[in-house]
């Protein structure tokens, strides 16, 4: 009799261990959705804000309009690709980061622009995107870890193989410029 | 890099239990002295303790931020500030936007309410605000986040709670004993207690002088425990601890005192409000840690991870023990006490209310949460309009003088 009840206990402790487990699992998925959400956000709000910014800068900026359609075209490739796989449009956007960056680095060249108010509110609105699309990078890429970490270690790895877990892919940077690009702060 | 978070959660928790321990015990003996009943004063000690959670819970809030007299801004009244508030939002996994207020002083600092992660706010004094940098502001909003996040201010005001319930209880119960023993007349004294009732008498006033000083002792462990703990988490967010190290400079090299503070609220602060005039705050160790060595454990951060935040804490604290803490202070900030001339704003600061203006302060703060306006007539006589009043005047009961409302 005793030992019918101690594999009884077994058997609830191992399917209480499989429950809490497999929560924990699906409530780190869906904190990965939400912060892949997020990145979302951010880059649709630069796709919004680069064609003000262009139409803002086009009149004082005679000389530079290469690096100003450089900056147009990664926009559009960029949102042409924002349905594809996180591979494929981490890259896009890396090249959009670097030519706004390359942008608003030239910008330093012309003072009658950095008196104008519009252009002010434009960079501080462009300043703050850029670093909340690094944030909700970081957050993701956090989430990520957790996940992959909690899907690959024992004894949680034996649930996720069971449920069938996909792990995260990281938002990585693949753009070599953006790698060693200096911080720009505007302050 | 999260298991530093729970370690320092279950050191919260234990050292919380222990106050609520000593609040209890406190109820006991003061119940075996007052009605020889244990009891019926733990009774009362859970009863004043409830009343004062419930209000600090659900109005908590509320009344700190209208104490500190703050003004709740909008994305266009100071776009900077928002955008930070909502980098570090994002970068914290915070899953709302917190309220964002700005309090009118020149004093340096800034704190954070909200009992859950639905309904938060931050505050920042229009001074501090206007001497940081975008990358110090982040580090300061990503502390307050980190408090928010890390259920900081729900732990901080429940343990305040828990102070000043003991501390009124330890105040009354001496005052009733020593009045009462004065007088002469103590229910029990006639119905022979014996030793029992002299060892009883002896503990309890033994706790009464006891408690209040061991629970403000917990208290301000715990304070300091979760000051580290968001420091932590702040470099953890903006991946950047420099930002969050040359603000606290610039906070620590100011002498100016916020006026609206006050001995409870003080932990909210990002450094201790309190400190004497002329006096920089990193030598102050009370609610918060030296400033001083906030600045050095993140100075010394090798990454940005809470591990590389425990290590730069154990040098940091090692090196406590073997060097005098004077020479410590001088060899970390050198180069930063050369280049910190007294500050030109300082100001000669106002002396701390004394009790009846205080109590006067906390009636003004009642009326204004009830939406009454407060006009001051000019024979010294103080009105209070309720919000149903519509005319556009007012006449003094007192001098018959006219105010306008």
């Amino acid at each position: 009799m005793v030992t019918v009840y101690i594999i009884i206990g077994i058997v609830a402790l191992l399917l209480i261990f499989f429950i809490a487990t497999y929560n924990g699992l699906i409530g780190l998925r869906n904190q990965l959705r939400n912060a892949w959400a997020q990145i979302d956000v951010q880059l649709k709000r630069r796709y919004d804000l680069i064609p003000n910014l262009i139409e803002t800068v086009k009149g004082y900026m005679k000389h530079e309009r290469e690096t100003l359609e450089a900056v147009t075209k990664a926009r559009n490739l960029a949102q042409s690709l924002s349905s594809t796989d996180v591979g494929a449009r981490s890259k896009a956007e890396g090249e959009l980061s670097s030519a706004l960056a390359r942008l608003l680095a030239v910008v330093e060249n012309y003072p009658d622009l950095k008196a104008n108010q519009n252009f002010l509110a434009l960079q501080e609105e462009l300043t703050s995107t850029e670093n909340k699309i690094s944030f909700s990078r970081q957050y993701y890429n956090d989430s990520v870890l957790k996940l992959n970490n909690k899907a690959q270690m024992f004894p949680s790895n034996v649930v996720a193989s069971m449920t069938g877990f996909k792990l995260g892919e990281f938002f990585e940077v693949s753009v070599a410029e953006e790698r060693e690009a200096p911080k720009v702060s505007f302050t | 890099m999260w298991e530093q978070i729970r370690a320092n959660q279950v050191r919260s928790v234990v050292l919380t239990a222990g106050m609520g321990m000593l609040l209890l015990l406190l109820g006991y003996f003061l119940g075996l002295l007052f009605f020889e009943s244990s009891i019926g004063g733990l009774i009362i000690a859970l009863i004043i303790w409830g009343i004062m959670s419930l209000v600090a819970y659900f109005q908590g809030d509320s009344i700190l931020l209208a104490v500190s007299r703050a003004r709740k801004i909008s994305r266009d009244d100071h776009p900077k500030l928002y955008n930070v508030v909502e980098e570090m939002k994002i970068a914290s996994g915070l899953e709302k936007m917190p309220d964002i207020y700005i309090i009118d002083d020149p004093a340096l600092n800034a704190f954070a309410t909200g009992r859950n992660s639905n309904k938060t706010a931050v505050a920042i004094t229009s001074g501090l605000l206007a001497k940081l940098n975008r990358d110090e502001l982040q580090g300061v909003i990503g502390h307050e986040i980190a408090h928010v996040k890390n259920r900081d201010v729900l732990l901080m005001a429940m343990c305040a709670v828990m102070l000043g319930t003991i501390v009124i209880l330890a105040w009354y119960s001496t005052r009733i004993l020593f009045f009462g023993s004065l007088a002469g007349g103590r229910r029990s004294s006639g119905s022979g207690g014996g030793q029992g009732q002299i060892i009883i008498l002896i503990a309890g006033i033994g706790l009464m002088i006891l408690a209040p000083i061991a629970a403000q002792f917990i208290y301000f462990a715990i304070s300091r425990k979760r000051e580290y703990l968001a420091d932590a988490s702040s470099a953890l967010y903006t991946r950047y601890p420099e930002g969050l190290a040359s603000a606290l400079e610039k906070l620590s090299a100011s002498t100016v005192q916020l006026k609206s503070a006050n001995q409870a609220t003080a932990p909210m602060y990002t450094v201790n409000p309190f400190r004497k005039e002329g006096k920089p705050a990193r030598n102050l160790t009370s609610t918060h840690p030296p400033i001083s060595e906030r600045i050095r454990i993140l100075r010394a951060m090798s990454g940005a991870s809470m591990a590389d935040y425990n290590q730069a804490y154990q040098q940091a604290e090692g090196k406590t023990g073997v060097v005098p803490a004077s020479a410590l202070a001088l060899d970390g900030l050198a180069g930063a006490t050369a280049l910190r001339a007294p500050s030109p704003e300082t100001k000669p600061v106002e002396e701390l209310p004394q009790k009846v203006e205080r109590a006067r302060e906390t009636s003004d703060l009642m009326w204004r949460l009830g939406n009454y306006k407060t006009i001051a007539c000019d024979c010294g006589t103080k009105l209070r309009v309720p919000p149903r009043f519509k005319e556009s005047t007012v006449r003094c009961p007192h001098c018959g003088r006219t105010n306008s409302v």
